[in-house]
């Protein structure tokens, strides 16, 4: 099909589906972001779903939503602000108004308004036709109409119909952006194997959107985003959720244990768990427990029995395992649990991200308790943080908790398919059977890890308990010299995993003006802004902390030398008191946003602009 | 003693072998240490090898003896034994799995743990020392203390009626269900190698006497005078008989148990209910685990054992058949799957 109007090159763009929640809008999302990916750009998306399994229908708290921000040039986030929204009725309107921008295109569903839609979505007039939206470029395309009229053929009744109007929608956007549609054939016939009616559908229905929009004309011009300039290889599109579990799943072959999951369903975690019973084929195992306690003393259990073990959660799930991570330190055995953070605390904000548990993570355990506390910075981070995680725990015999966030897990990446014999080794410290010199608290001279003797192992039979034991034997102790002993050991053999982890590193002039610090999910977006200002010629730098516990041994020389230290995160300041603790000869200044959303691009240039004042 | 592991090669194994060379810190006169001799001699004999064998607990007095049994064991945290004991038993479904728990750490902290393994029918054996107080923390009612009892958090006498574990395993789904004496040690030793041999979750009600905060708590079950009256043995396939003249037994009268004397009122032993272990239906299996003195003896025994898919077999069979019908041999068959593209 011929395009008749002008193409603009764009360097990239951010477009939302939004609709009632049966509207279909997730899947449009992703069927646009697959011909997104076709098309050579990278992207990122983020779908943004209703708590409620069947909200009231039509109104603001029933609007399902889907982002995808996809570019030219390197995407390191789900996009803030939209360039086109697409809206199926006026709630959709209404529940987005804060990811508008001046001159937004609103791809409006003009089919959908009538007086009953206006007083669901909560407007006493329509903002249509009043200035409620007079800063943006809105066409009124009359698309359940069209719908109906494209599929008159068929003999389908009208709510089967309407099934479709989601898919006259894509093609408007397909037509936007100057994608071939026959691209999502592929998709329909796989889809519909067995009902070529619904395939035919389908099919019609985008083909009379992209139509449609090319001869009534509807955009002054169409967009075209040239392919991104990326690594040479194989890609694929995954969310952090899944690409935590495959993470965890690749850690897992590659250091020659099996992996063990006893978890609780908990949002916005469960989608790990979700994923890794399907892969009973790849002998993962599995569990779905009764509590989260049971989920992570299962796993434990497991771990003492030669599994890598894990157990995935959220932050009322972590509280709730807080006593048995202090078994895990106590008993030194390889654990990693992941905390897909969500707004707290108590019940919070389930479905919103937060950054909030941080220090929950580092210490909220009784006794001293130290662990390796990890971070992923984006979706597809999570495969190589969960990844990292699992060659932690296992190499040095200790708990880690891996912080992702509930945007990462939810929203996708292009991932740059590795190879699993490329990452790096893992070797856990397995006892050899009838080692006369076993002994269960017998420790590595480097790492101060101890050894791990798997149960059916000939001459390694030992207990382990929660009790203090003595350094070496693992003896019951109450020696007050050797309590001290290995609360210290225990805190060391933290502290030198740092001798194993890269050094931190920085983006920009390492003695800039401002130093930006950022940790986890809010990599992207503050990089996003670094880049374009030091494009600007700023005096600007960004260090990024994926290690936690421990730092990166080079901190404190990363932290030197600005005159300025901003510290970014989507908390009330917890890293950045954990900083004044641990590097205390600097200062900081902080920027917070608590909102259960994401910082915006503007919001953080505009703070790093005051501070370079 | 000879045997043979379950690969067929001969283990020959004694008590010594698993005997520990840590101190047992147990009040003199506790019935753990009876327990103890129990497992000591139940595990030369049940055919698994002694690195094959894992002991569970949770926190208490009886929960310390993972550290005097010489095999792998994890002395865990309150509550969570049979929750760890999942875990063991699922990565390594070759082990022979025993749990060893108290009233209160099973059930009361850790009592979702008991009713979800009972239910999932994990194949693991659980002790449950059972003697109606918590000892560790000297001397507090847990939910096995009969009401009205004056402990140290109950001085007016409780006002709460106690678990009975029996119906509480079989309400829970459970499908072996046992009860034992501390001091008898022989017919406890029968009960283990039972519940060893039945294929899923095996719990064992150990009626024990703590000498210090609950001495006595069993006595009118367990002592001298009354045993023999207020005990009876349940064997399957043989009638439910009991007394020192063995001239007492149980009769079900319409809907429910009744102790009769055979030679009177016409009654003779063909009258007495015979004890089927197999039954699956739970209605009389919950009436034998409910009886308790005055009115009724205590059973004793094998009540419940019901051959049932286990968890554990159920989650190794799925992983056998998926991984042989299966495309996706490794992750990066994973990875590679689904929607991909290249960019060159």
């Amino acid at each position: 099909m011929a395009n008749r109007t002008k193409v603009v090159e764009l360097e990239h763009v951010v477009i939302r589906f939004a609709g009632d929640s049966g509207d279909g809008m997730q899947l449009t999302g992703n069927l646009f972001s697959d011909s997104t990916a076709l098309a050579g750009n990278d992207f990122a998306t983020f779908p943004d779903y209703p708590g409620e399994i069947r909200p009231p229908q039509g109104t603001v708290s029933g609007v399902s939503g889907f982002q995808v921000h996809f570019g030219h040039k390197p995407v390191h986030t789900t996009g803030d602000l939209c360039d086109v929204l697409v809206a199926m009725n006026p709630a959709s309107i209404k529940a987005n108004m804060r990811w508008l921008k001046p001159g937004t295109t609103i791809i409006f569903d003009v089919d959908s308004m009538n007086d009953k839609a206006l007083e669901k979505a909560g407007y006493t007039s329509d903002p249509t036709q009043d200035d409620t939206l007079s800063q943006y470029k809105v066409v009124k395309a009359p698309i359940t109409s069209m719908t109906l009229e494209a599929l008159k053929d068929f003999g389908w009744d009208r709510k089967a119909m309407l099934k479709s109007k989601n898919m006259f929608a894509l093609g408007i956007v397909m037509y936007l952006f100057n994608r071939d549609i026959t691209m999502l054939n592929a998709y329909f016939n796989n889809k519909f194997k067995n009902k070529p009616e619904v395939i035919k559908a389908n099919q019609t229905v985008v083909a009379a959107g992209y139509s449609y929009a090319d001869t009534m004309e509807i955009f002054a011009n169409t967009y075209r985003i040239e392919p991104a300039n990326l690594a040479k290889g194989k890609y694929r599109d995954i969310t952090g959720n899944v690409a935590t579990a495959w993470g965890l799943m690749a850690a897992a072959e590659r250091s020659g244990r099996q992996i063990f999951c006893g978890s609780y369903p908990i949002t916005p975690a469960t989608d790990i768990l979700a994923e890794l019973v399907k892969y009973k084929n790849l002998k993962v195992k599995a569990f779905q427990a009764e509590d989260e306690i049971a989920g992570i003393c299962s796993s434990l259990g497991a771990s003492f029995a030669g599994c890598l073990a894990v157990t995935t959660t959220s932050g009322p799930g972590l509280s709730l395992k807080s006593e048995a991570l202090g078994l895990a330190v106590m008993t030194e055995l390889p654990l990693v649990v992941v905390d897909v953070q969500r707004g707290g605390p108590s019940t919070g904000l389930p479905t919103k991200s937060e950054q909030s548990d941080l220090m929950q993570a580092l210490y909220g355990r009784n006794g001293d308790a130290p662990l390796i506390v990890l971070a992923a910075r984006s979706s597809a981070d999570c495969f190589y943080s969960a990844y990292e995680a699992a060659k932690l725990a296992m190499e040095h015999m200790t708990p880690v908790i891996l912080l992702t966030e509930g945007a990462l897990g939810n929203g996708s990446e292009i991932l740059r398919i590795p190879r699993v014999a490329d990452l790096p080794a893992i070797v856990p410290p397995i006892a050899k059977a009838n080692d006369p010199e076993y002994q269960p608290y017998k420790r590595d001279e480097a790492k101060l890890s101890r050894q791990w003797a798997l149960p059916g192992t000939e001459g390694l039979r030992h207990r382990i308990s929660g009790l203090e034991k003595a350094n070496g034997s693992g003896n019951l102790s109450l020696d007050p010299k050797n309590h001290q002993l290995m609360v210290e050991l225990r805190e060391e053999k933290v502290q030198r995993v740092a001798n194993y982890i890269p050094e931190q590193e920085i983006v920009g002039d390492p003695n800039a003006d401002l130093l930006v610090v950022s940790w986890g999910g809010t990599y992207g977006v503050v990089l996003s802004v670094i880049e374009k200002m030091l494009e600007e010629g700023k005096s600007v730098a960004h260090a990024h902390f994926r290690h936690i516990m421990p730092l990166p041994k080079n901190t404190a020389k990363v932290l030197s030398g600005h005159k300025k230290i901003l510290v970014c995160e989507n908390n009330n300041g917890q890293f950045v008191n954990y900083l004044r603790e641990k590097m205390p000869d600097f200062k900081y200044e902080q920027f917070n946003k608590i909102q259960g959303l994401p910082f915006l691009t503007a919001e953080l240039e505009n703070k790093f602009n005051d501070l370079l004042k | 003693m000879e045997n043979t592991n379950l690969n067929n090669q001969v283990v020959n194994l004694t008590k010594e072998d698993f005997v520990c060379d840590q101190i047992v810190k147990w009040c003199p006169g506790c019935g753990d240490h009876a327990i103890l001799k129990v497992l000591q001699d139940v595990f030369p004999q049940i055919g698994k090898k002694k690195e094959d064998i894992c002991v569970v607990s949770g926190i208490g007095c009886s929960s310390r003896f993972p550290h005097y049994m010489n095999t792998y064991g994890f002395h865990s945290i309150h509550g969570r034994a049979c929750a760890i004991a999942t875990g063991v038993k699922l990565a390594n479904p070759n082990l022979s799995v025993w749990i060893v728990t108290g009233d209160g750490d099973c059930t009361a902290i850790g009592g979702n743990h008991f009713i979800h393994a009972v239910r999932r029918n994990m194949d693991m054996n659980l002790l449950l020392f059972n003697n109606r107080i918590y000892g560790m923390t000297k001397g507090q009612f847990s939910p096995c203390t009969f009401r009205g009892t004056v402990t140290k958090t109950s001085p007016q006498g409780t006002y709460e009626d106690p678990f009975n574990v029996g119906e509480l395993v079989i309400g829970a789904g459970g499908k072996f269900f046992a009860r034992g004496v501390d001091i008898n040690t022989k017919e406890l030793t029968d009960i283990c190698m039972r519940a060893q041999k039945h294929d899923g979750m095996s719990v064992i009600e150990v009626l024990q006497n703590c000498m210090i905060f609950s001495n006595g708590v069993h006595e009118n079950i367990t002592g001298k005078d009354v045993r023999d009256d207020m005990q009876v043995k349940c064997e399957h396939g043989k009638p439910l008989i009991f007394g020192k003249e063995r001239n007492k037994g149980l009769r079900l009268n319409g809907n429910k148990l009744e102790v009769v004397t055979i030679g009177e009122n016409g009654i003779t032993e063909k009258d007495i209910l015979v004890h089927d272990e197999k039954e699956e239906n739970t209605g009389i299996h919950m009436m034998l685990a409910h009886m308790m003195p005055p009115a009724f003896p205590v059973a004793i025994g094998v009540i419940r054992n019901v051959e049932a898919p286990t968890y554990d077999d159920c989650l190794t069979d799925v992983i056998e058949r998926e991984s042989a019908k299966s495309n996706i041999k490794t992750v990066d068959d994973l990875l590679n799957s689904g929607t991909t593209w290249d960019i060159k």
